[in-house]
């Protein structure tokens, strides 16, 4: 199977958006287990680029370097035009600053409630907000995600999608300029699925955020996307519109979109 | 058919040679990668608490979540503790009074206990309960924060995550393991006073007077500041253990479980050696 990029981006974004991220030649093994072969690739500002794949083809592990939860073993990624991989642990909380990460499980801390835990990163990070507006952008992000009702709730009184709308309160809370999603509607119904794709593109609208989302959800995809990346064995496949994709001919391709 | 003979019995016996060499081979590989892990767990461990140690003086201390901690290992460890405590000086009282009777020393009970119990028992048990009790609990708690991505959701949101679930905890486990042992010596002595009356008939303040009188200053500081150690051994392992927990839920329970085993070990070794230099001074 010819695992080469067999099409370049949407022209309109290269030629006329800013660069946020710039992902060149990444790498990342596991023992002998090669996940990510030389993978480049660019998030322009504004757009939602949806990154597909089977499971096990490496999109989490691609997400988990960018931010740097996960060591790359050789390539660059520059965010904002900082190298992410030369930086200190000073220089690195500064850019996760300006980086919402939604985890495939949502992630929210047990012991504490929803209110406490948009307050968490919300006064370690803004630290001169005094306690009302704290309140104030707490009540917002939930407001946001249509989740007031549950501010005193613990997270294990809350369904799998109001964990997941919960935990995006978390990250926008912060006020992002680039949001990377990790499976965000893996394990949701239908209707769920499609309240979190709406979320998504509102929060897009609303923040002015740049998006990575990793999915294998066509529907998410054709939802939210503004452009497509396409992993297959730890290899870039297919970069493009989603158009592009919808026509293409190719049988594995036509696999996920039928 | 004579030529043949040896040439087949030679077949065998090179194979078997070369069966040996690769078994021979094979183990001693395997204990090569046996000592070199057990050398890298001893590295991170250190390593481990150098991050701890320089996290615990940065700046912006989790004040609050340190006395939610204290809360959680001392207040929550009480009851626990009582029911350990006064047991131990029953059960002391109990076993030496028949013994010093025979030797008529009975009026030394009081004092005998109390010593064994400010120099080792006391010290001594509840580091060992509270490995099991706090230190699995660490490991348990930590390793599922791990597997559910909390401690990464804390790293991707700029918040240091040694500083808020390790310092704290570590930090209180030194402060309140001292404390708990202090409140099961005391208990202690009142089981053991009411041992002795078991079979016998004494005031408690005269049995308390009597018990104290033979505590040193010497018996005391010792022992206090070896609990300070076991405190901090048992933060330390069950951070540890929890922090570097795999990715699956088995290793949960792998974490809490070398959690106590460990904290276990690591606090009967350090009292070995606390008893070695106390014997010196």
């Amino acid at each position: 199977m010819d695992t080469t990029k067999t099409a370049i981006a949407d022209s309109s974004y290269v030629k006329t958006k800013k660069l946020v991220i710039d992902v060149k030649n990444l790498k990342k093994s596991f023992g002998t287990q090669k996940v990510l072969q030389k993978i480049s690739m660019q998030l322009f500002d504004g757009e939602n680029l949806v990154v597909l794949g089977k499971s096990g083809s490496g999109k989490s592990v691609l997400v988990k370097c960018i931010i740097r939860l996960l060591e790359a073993d050789g390539g660059s990624i520059d965010i904002m035009g900082e190298n992410v991989g030369g930086l200190h642990q000073d220089g690195l909380m500064e850019i996760r600053k300006k980086i919402g990460f939604l985890f495939q499980s949502g992630a929210l801390y047990d012991s504490m409630t929803v209110r406490e835990n948009l307050e968490f990163p919300l006064t370690r990070i803004k630290k001169d907000l005094t306690r009302a507006a704290v309140n104030e952008k707490v009540k917002e992000a939930l407001e946001n995600v249509g989740l007031l009702e549950a501010i005193d709730k613990m997270p294990a009184q809350l369904s799998g999608g109001m964990r997941k709308r919960i935990s995006l309160a978390r990250t926008i809370v912060l006020d992002p300029m680039i949001m990377l999603y990790d499976e965000p509607t893996t394990g949701l119904d239908p209707i769920t699925s499609d309240e979190i794709s709406i979320l998504i593109n509102d929060i897009q609208q609303k923040y002015k955020t740049s998006s990575i989302i990793i999915t294998h959800d066509i529907a998410c995809a054709r939802s939210t996307a503004n452009r497509v990346v396409m992993l297959h064995e730890g290899q870039i496949y297919q970069e493009g519109s989603l158009e592009s994709f919808e026509k293409s001919e190719d049988m594995f391709i036509k696999s996920f979109f039928k | 058919m004579k030529k043949l003979i040896p040439i087949i019995q030679l077949k065998p016996s090179v194979e078997q040679a070369k069966n040996h060499a690769i078994k021979v081979t094979e183990k001693t590989f395997d204990i090569s990668n046996k000592a070199s892990g057990f050398f890298q767990e001893v590295a991170n461990m250190f390593l481990f608490a150098a991050q701890t140690f320089k996290a615990t003086f940065s700046r912006d201390f989790e004040f609050k979540e340190f006395l939610r901690q204290c809360y959680q290992i001392g207040n929550k460890s009480l009851p626990l503790i009582s029911v350990t405590g006064i047991i131990i000086g029953l059960v002391l009282a109990i076993q030496s009074r028949p013994t010093l009777m025979n030797f008529g020393a009975v009026t030394m009970l009081p004092g005998m206990v109390a010593v064994s119990l400010i120099r080792e028992m006391g010290p001594v048990i509840t580091a060992l309960i509270c490995a099991g009790k706090i230190g699995s609990g660490m490991g348990a708690e930590l390793g599922s924060m791990k597997v559910t991505e909390q401690i990464d959701a804390m790293e991707v949101s700029s918040t240091n995550p040694m500083r808020f679930l390790v310092v704290t905890r570590v930090l209180a486990a030194t402060l309140m393991i001292p404390l708990l042992v202090l409140y099961a010596d005391a208990l202690g002595l009142i089981g053991s006073w009411a041992g002795a009356n078991i079979k016998g008939d004494v005031t408690f303040i005269l049995y308390c007077r009597q018990a104290l009188s033979h505590v040193h200053f010497m018996d005391f500081l010792p022992a206090v500041i070896k609990t300070f150690v076991f405190g901090s051994i048992i933060g330390l392992v069950g951070c540890y253990k929890g922090y570097n927990a795999g990715r699956g839920t088995e290793s949960v329970g792998k974490a809490a479980n070398s959690a106590v085993v460990l904290a276990s070990l690591l606090v009967i070794m350090v009292d070995l050696v606390a008893v070695q230099i106390t014997d010196m001074l």
